[in-house]
């Protein structure tokens, strides 16, 4: 039904968030992925979690690279600009787009191709960079705009929908993004709606590049047996390791955890992360044991989820620098260029 | 050139890489721009750090011609390696000076020129303990020697070492003496000054020596450009240097200690190629420095960028390719890449600046016209402007300038609208108002490579997708009527003959035109200065009947753009093709007007 134009209803009793928006407000153009696809469960993940911040459409950016994942930013958020840009090298635009602009909350979404493969690169100079953007990639392990080949991201072993057998290892984005010094790195399941706002939530107001795999099942491509990105398959393998809630500023923890179940982490805004742990001694915050942990599930065939990985400290890519706290695009001229005085006076050492 | 050789001589230097002789050099230019005499030099460097053979060229010009010669009147040979083949290139009649510490008597077989040894090392060794100081000194008592076989002024020496040094007071000292160790040799050895040498002349006041990639980050700088993004490759490196050291000098808040500028080393040029597009969606004003390589790598965001129309400023300083080619080499070969750089229809405005001080002016005007256009913006130097120091007229800034920042909605201006479209073209010149992030929901649009119509909607419609390509046509001739014009010079007597170059070549060319007139060829000439080409361009091709056009590379590429662009006959257009590497002599452009006139003659 891609061909009609969305409908704005308008129906009584709807909630209004802090700045006044319905949901509705945070929802772009119509999807055209394939009925069932996860990523549209994941736009509207993002949709809630956008709307429960109280976030002005307007203070955000969304951009993508290419594929079908890339297409999304479309179908959310149409008052804030968009950047649809080419394939794997959406984390430069965002790099370019938060140094002009510092106040500006960056979305990204990507795919496992898109960022796995043929901007594999760009992914992790994102995460070096500490780029403070929320960078979802959209995970069913195959390309589906070209019908179904196998991408980085496919399971060793997992079968495709023509009856192929993949011979390669895969990549996996969580590790990859842990091992490269990432500061959040998370995972979840586009079925899995709770989980996936919270973290997105988290990522967005995480100072720092907030990574979050999110295995999305391909209806059209990836759903058949023998496939490990399936629905069923994640369904029947889906192991939190932790769960996430986030604390605004100024609002309390209401929920009390026993000593040593709970960790309490502080962003800079003054929000909090409360990462309750599901596995007993799964420390978050804890980088080589982290690493120990996802090895022993990955053996076991587990897709954990949840909030891995978390260093609130980490210093963003503004801060390395000492930039201004006056966005580039906002700084005055005259505060930029020299003048004909300096400029005699530094030619005056050109003789 | 006067037959007296009196501040009208080619120097050449050879000495191996790293051994510091480049201060020694730059030395020796100084001192001659302080004497008021037009100077030029010439750096031919290995694309090596330490040990390969590199010379440099001082061309000392009464008249003001910049251009390279071939002749070499003076030669100091101080690198074993190329000792044979430096001795050679001597023209008749010159001198070469040589370090005697050695003996060289079976090498030094030619009688037409005159031979000096100076035992530079011995001196050296003599009167200096640090071996590494031995070394640099050595460099140092050439110049000294050269001091006093040319005539240059040993005042104007010592306060430039004085200047150079001041913070380290010991190093003046060691520095003047080894220049009297040189200048006194040669002193008591031969009868200086020679035949060619240095006279204090004019003044140099109101010029200054730069080259063209410190010229251009400081045109950066003034334009406002607050985000610089790029990938480390020769010969562009010099130009993210100067606008980092520039951004130090005027860009840090005093009190915050804060950068109102940000540089970004990015990843690959691809990368730096998005984070130039990223920073001027947002309204950043942003560039990146390559070389060819990098335009072939950037060349899929460039596409998006003309079809999405994001404003961007590409510096390509040019170098001899294909692949890594000689990348220590000069060369005009990225004219014909640049110009439709991308797959499917696109093309793009390019500046084509002929020295340092035009790299500075066009930086600036780059931004101005990027933005106005909404389109990736291209200024097309080369190494041989990019790095090497050129005397150029001081450079001037206009306090009241301010950049033409195009058709940019405000908040404000997007509340007053019923409804904001990307892509509509509203004034007729092809050139749709954009917004820019963060400001206003009511503005916000999407950004994508893929079909989209005038509303800035995805779309696979045959029509809409030619309504906006079609307008992209409009925009382009737009671009025409604002990008800079030719500089035309008319010869004394009314000619059928015009010479065409651009960017470096021009120095040739300019003393190529007085050559040929003193052998009775008159001809115009036209320095293309911008591509698309606007209206004088073609009209100087359509009213010269036969047309030299002077260039860098070996295919003939300004040639073949002017037939793509102007329609004109290509039988008239005679290519003159330099494409060794080096800077284009004027010899080259003398003999291929004259061999094509000649055989035209005989035939």
């Amino acid at each position: 039904m891609s061909f009609i134009k969305k409908p704005r209803i308008d129906l009584p009793g709807q909630l209004t968030n802090e700045i006044g928006l319905l949901k509705r407000d945070y929802e772009g153009v119509l999807s055209t992925l394939c009925a069932g696809c996860g990523h549209d469960s994941i736009t509207a993940a993002i949709v809630q979690a956008f709307w429960e911040l109280s976030m002005p459409p307007e203070k955000v950016i969304k951009l993508s690279g290419i594929g079908c994942s890339s297409k999304t930013p479309a179908y959310f958020l149409s008052g804030a600009h968009g950047f649809n840009s080419v394939h794997g090298r959406m984390p430069s635009v965002a790099v370019g787009a938060h140094a002009g602009n510092r106040n500006l909350v960056c979305v990204g979404v990507s795919g496992d191709g898109d960022s796995l493969s043929i901007g594999f690169g760009q992914f992790g100079h994102a995460v070096r960079r500490n780029l403070n953007m929320l960078y979802i990639i959209e995970n069913n392990g195959v390309y589906g705009l070209t019908k179904g080949q196998f991408s980085a991201a496919a399971d060793k072993g997992s079968k495709s929908k023509k009856g192929d057998i993949n011979q390669w290892k895969n990549i996996d984005a969580v590790s990859t993004a842990i091992s490269m010094g990432s500061s959040f790195v998370a995972r979840s399941f586009s079925g899995d709606r709770e989980q996936l706002v919270m973290l997105i939530k988290a990522g967005i107001m995480h100072p720092g590049c907030a990574i979050v795999d999110v295995v999305s099942p391909c209806v059209t491509f990836n759903n058949h047996a023998g496939s490990t990105k399936s629905y069923t398959y994640t369904r029947d393998h889906y192991h939190p390791a932790s769960q996430t809630d986030f604390i605004p500023p100024a609002s309390e923890i209401k929920v009390s955890y026993a000593e040593g179940t709970s960790i309490v982490v502080d962003l800079h805004d003054g929000s909090k992360l409360l990462l309750k742990k599901a596995d007993s001694g799964y420390d978050a915050t804890d980088r080589s044991r982290v690493m120990h942990y996802l090895e022993q599930q990955r053996a076991r065939g587990e897709v954990v989820t949840g909030l891995l990985y978390i260093n609130a400290e980490l210093p963003e890519m503004h801060n390395i620098y000492r930039t201004s706290a006056t966005p580039m695009k906002d700084l005055e001229f005259v505060k930029l260029n020299p003048g004909s005085e300096a400029l005699a006076k530094l030619q005056a050492g050109m003789r | 050139m006067p037959d007296n050789g009196v501040n009208d001589f080619v120097l050449k230097i050879g000495t191996v890489n790293g051994t510091g002789s480049a201060s020694a050099n730059g030395l020796l230019l100084k001192a001659l721009f302080r004497m008021g005499i037009p100077v030029t030099g010439k750096n031919l460097f290995p694309s090596n750090i330490q040990g390969l053979p590199t010379w440099y060229g001082i061309r000392v010009s009464a008249k003001g011609y910049m251009a390279r010669r071939k002749r070499v009147d003076v030669m100091v040979a101080l690198n074993a390696q190329t000792y044979q083949k430096d001795m050679d290139n001597v023209s008749p009649g010159g001198f070469l000076v040589y370090d005697s510490t050695w003996p060289r008597e079976r090498q030094l077989n030619r009688t037409d020129i005159t031979i000096l040894g100076v035992p530079l090392a011995k001196l050296c060794n003599e009167n200096f303990s640090d071996a590494r100081v031995r070394i640099l000194m050595k460099n140092i008592a050439y110049v000294g020697v050269l001091a006093a076989l040319l005539n240059i002024d040993t005042e104007i020496l010592q306060a430039l070492i004085e200047e150079t040094f001041a913070s380290k007071p010991k190093l003046v000292e060691s520095n003047l003496k080894a220049i009297s160790l040189g200048f006194n040799y040669a002193k008591e050895n031969f009868s200086c000054p020679l035949p060619v040498h240095a006279e204090t002349m004019g003044d140099n006041s109101k010029h200054i020596m730069i080259d063209g990639n410190s010229a251009a980050g400081l045109g950066c700088v003034y334009a406002g450009a607050t985000v610089g993004a790029w990938y480390p490759i020769t010969p562009s490196t010099g130009l993210m240097d100067a606008f980092k050291a520039y951004c130090k000098m005027f860009r840090i808040d005093e009190e915050t200690g804060q950068k109102n500028y940000v540089i970004v080393q990015a990843e690959d040029e691809l990368a730096a190629a998005g984070i130039v597009l990223g920073a001027n969606w947002v309204g950043a004003r942003a560039f990146t420095p390559t070389s060819g390589p990098g335009i072939s790598l950037m060349s899929e965001f460039i596409g998006f960028a003309y079809y999405t129309e994001i404003p961007s400023v590409f510096f390509d300083v040019q170098r001899v390719g294909p692949s890594t080619g000689m990348p220590t080499r000069t060369q005009q070969c990225d004219i014909m890449l640049c110009a439709y750089a991308s797959h499917g229809d696109t093309q793009h405005p390019m500046l084509l600046p002929a020295n340092p001080y035009e790299c500075f002016e066009m930086a600036v005007s780059a931004f101005d016209l990027a933005e106005r256009l909404q389109t990736p913006v291209f200024v097309l130097s080369d190494l041989d402007i990019g790095m090497n120091d050129w005397m150029i007229p001081e450079l001037k800034w206009e306090d009241s300038y301010r950049p033409d920042r195009g058709k940019v909605l405000n908040s404000a201006d997007v509340d007053k609208l019923e409804k904001f479209y990307r892509y509509l073209d509203v004034d007729g010149d092809g050139i749709a108002a954009r917004t820019l992030p963060g400001e206003n929901a009511k503005g916000a649009y999407f950004v994508r490579g893929s079909g989209h119509n005038k509303h800035g909607m995805y779309t696979e419609s045959s029509e809409e997708y030619k309504d906006l390509v079609d307008r992209l046509l409009v925009k382009w001739k737009t671009a025409r009527t604002l990008v800079p014009k030719p500089v035309l010079m008319r010869a004394e007597k009314e000619t059928g003959i015009g010479i065409v170059a651009y960017g470096s070549s021009d120095g040739a060319v300019l003393e190529a035109l007085d050559e040929l007139r003193d052998q009775g060829i008159h001809a115009d000439y036209m320095r293309v200065r911008a591509f698309p080409f606007n209206g004088e361009v073609t009209r100087f091709v359509e009213q010269h009947e036969t047309i030299f056009v002077v260039e860098q590379n070996r295919d003939a590429q300004l040639r073949s753009l002017l037939i793509l662009e102007t329609n004109t006959d290509a039988r008239k257009l005679i290519p003159v093709l330099h494409y060794s590497g080096m800077p284009i002599p004027t010899s080259c452009v003398v003999e291929g007007i004259c061999e094509h006139l000649c055989a035209k003659d005989v035939a």
